[in-house]
């Protein structure tokens, strides 16, 4: 509770006497590029080896002759939408940018470049933390999108290729009983994840004290606390959204 | 000029600073030295705003620092420098882009302004020819020399050290020394440094404070300290057999 309570007015801190907007826009591209762009090549090799994994499960599951191929598409489109895409991803962006974000600012934490911000009158909470927050919540639902799409064409490539379901009827399949509200409903789940990795990660990261070994655990910590949290937030979603 | 006014602070219930009051003069290179543990660092971080102190005042030029709304505190922060004991410089940031980091965030300077004025202060320090290395790539003595432009390089009045020749090799320590104090003449700026090395405390040391187990021992001068009656303080400047042997050849 006392750590909940702390994150609570860190997340306070950020908003509360920052800098002005100007001063964070340079700051905001870089770290859509660390965050963003960076990421794309393990979001893109997931995404699309669990796409085509998940077609193949699917298929060897469905063995009733009653169940026609398409219905294979249909779950993996349904799949990566609602779970795989926002949720699946978000466990590896925890594990890639939330240590990479707690491992920086923990030690600019215990290097005194959080004190020399502070000593020139700069709100160092706000500076280091609030553009990241921003650039999550921009880059991380365009991953989330891209790693949708890859995730059905690796099950379109895995499916046809393995001949468990032909072209046809793959793309027939993910074009059946499509729910629109299942794409805003990844893309909210996008936005909620990103905030509190990218959030939970900073906090962890600007309240490390000690050395190299602190920063090491503030990483392990930002990245645990992560994804308890993208799984809490995720069954809260799924209660109230769903 | 900084005058604090009986700075007490706590961590965890142990008593660190007992009440400590001291004035440091404009102009002039403040020291505050003791023993490791002392509370020395807290005391400087407490003067600058990084740990508020649990009772007590700071006042620059009579601004309460405590007592100032976050505007106020923030005018008055925006007029100090600091060097860190580990030089704290920005690691994505060249030698260039850190001294004209305070520029960028706290003025409205136009570039060409700021890139004089970032030259003026790396020539001050002899470090023009390093503008666009990175942290990483150059010395300890030439961090700290970074570290110094960028404490200057806002005309700042308030220049604070944390032991700033520490991890440095004896001439290197020599010329840190020697170029805050020249520094804090040329700029007539109010300089506060803590530190345990006797050689910059006989070089530099104008004001003395001497701090023992959070409480202050004994203020001064470099000149009068091998005269002065503290037993506490004897012990600790003459620890070593070269200040021992100074003392034998002053008698």
């Amino acid at each position: 509770m006392r750590s909940l309570g702390r994150y609570i007015l860190f997340m306070g801190k950020l908003f509360t006497n920052r800098e002005p907007f100007r001063v964070y826009l340079k700051l905001f591209f870089d770290e859509c590029i660390l965050i963003g762009v960076d990421s794309l090549v393990i979001v893109v090799l997931v995404s699309v080896f669990i796409g085509a994994v998940m077609c193949l499960q699917t298929a060897f599951n469905l063995v009733s002759p009653l169940i026609p191929d398409y219905v294979i598409s249909l779950v993996v489109r349904d799949m990566t939408l609602i779970e795989v895409a926002p949720t699946f991803t978000a466990i590896v962006f925890a594990g890639k940018v939330g240590s990479n974000i707690a491992g920086t600012i923990g030690t600019m934490k215990i290097t005194e470049q959080v004190d020399a911000l502070e000593v020139m009158g700069i709100n160092s909470a706000s500076y280091l933390v609030l553009p990241k927050i921003l650039a999550g919540l921009i880059m991380y639902p365009a991953l989330v999108i891209i790693a949708g799409f890859l995730a059905i064409y690796g099950g379109y490539v895995a499916g046809t290729l393995a001949g468990v379901i032909t072209a046809q009827e793959y793309i027939y399949g993910i074009r059946s009983d499509f729910m629109d509200f299942n794409v805003f409903f990844a893309l909210i789940k996008a936005l909620v994840f990103s905030f509190l990795i990218v959030s939970i990660s900073a906090y962890k990261g600007y309240f490390t004290e000690g050395g190299a070994l602190e920063v090491g655990i503030s990483s392990t910590k930002a990245v645990t606390n992560s994804c308890i949290a993208v799984l809490l937030a995720d069954f809260i979603l799924a209660q109230f959204l769903i | 000029m900084i005058e604090i006014k009986n700075i007490e602070k706590s961590f965890d219930g142990k008593q660190i600073l007992k009440g400590i009051s001291a004035k440091f003069e404009q102009g002039k290179t403040n020291m505050i030295i003791g023993a490791s543990g002392t509370g020395k660092s807290v005391l400087l971080k407490s003067i600058v705003g990084l740990i508020p102190p649990d009772v007590g005042h700071v006042f620059y030029h009579d601004r309460d620092f405590y007592n100032a709304t976050r505007n106020q505190q923030k005018e008055i922060r925006r007029e100090i420098g600091m060097l860190f004991q580990g030089s704290a410089l920005f690691d994505s940031m060249s030698v260039e882009q850190n001294v004209m980091f305070p520029l960028n965030m706290l003025t409205k300077m136009p570039l060409g302004e700021k890139k004089d004025r970032v030259e003026f202060c790396l020539k001050r320090v002899g470090l023009e020819n390093a503008s666009k290395k990175m942290p990483s790539e150059i010395s300890g003595g030439m961090k700290k020399r970074v570290g110094i432009a960028r404490a200057i390089v806002q005309n700042s009045q308030y220049l604070f050290c944390d032991e700033p020749n520490s991890g440095l090799d004896p001439n290197t320590a020599i010329v840190i020394d020697n170029l805050i104090h020249e520094i804090t003449k040329e700029y007539n700026l109010t300089t506060v440094i803590v530190s345990h090395d006797m050689n910059s405390m006989m070089e530099i040391g104008e004001y003395i404070l001497f701090l023992h187990q959070g409480t202050k021992v004994w203020e001064g001068s470099n000149e009068s300290v091998f005269d002065a009656e503290s037993p506490i303080l004897q012990q600790f400047i003459f620890s070593n057999k070269l200040m021992r042997g100074f003392r034998q050849i002053n008698q």
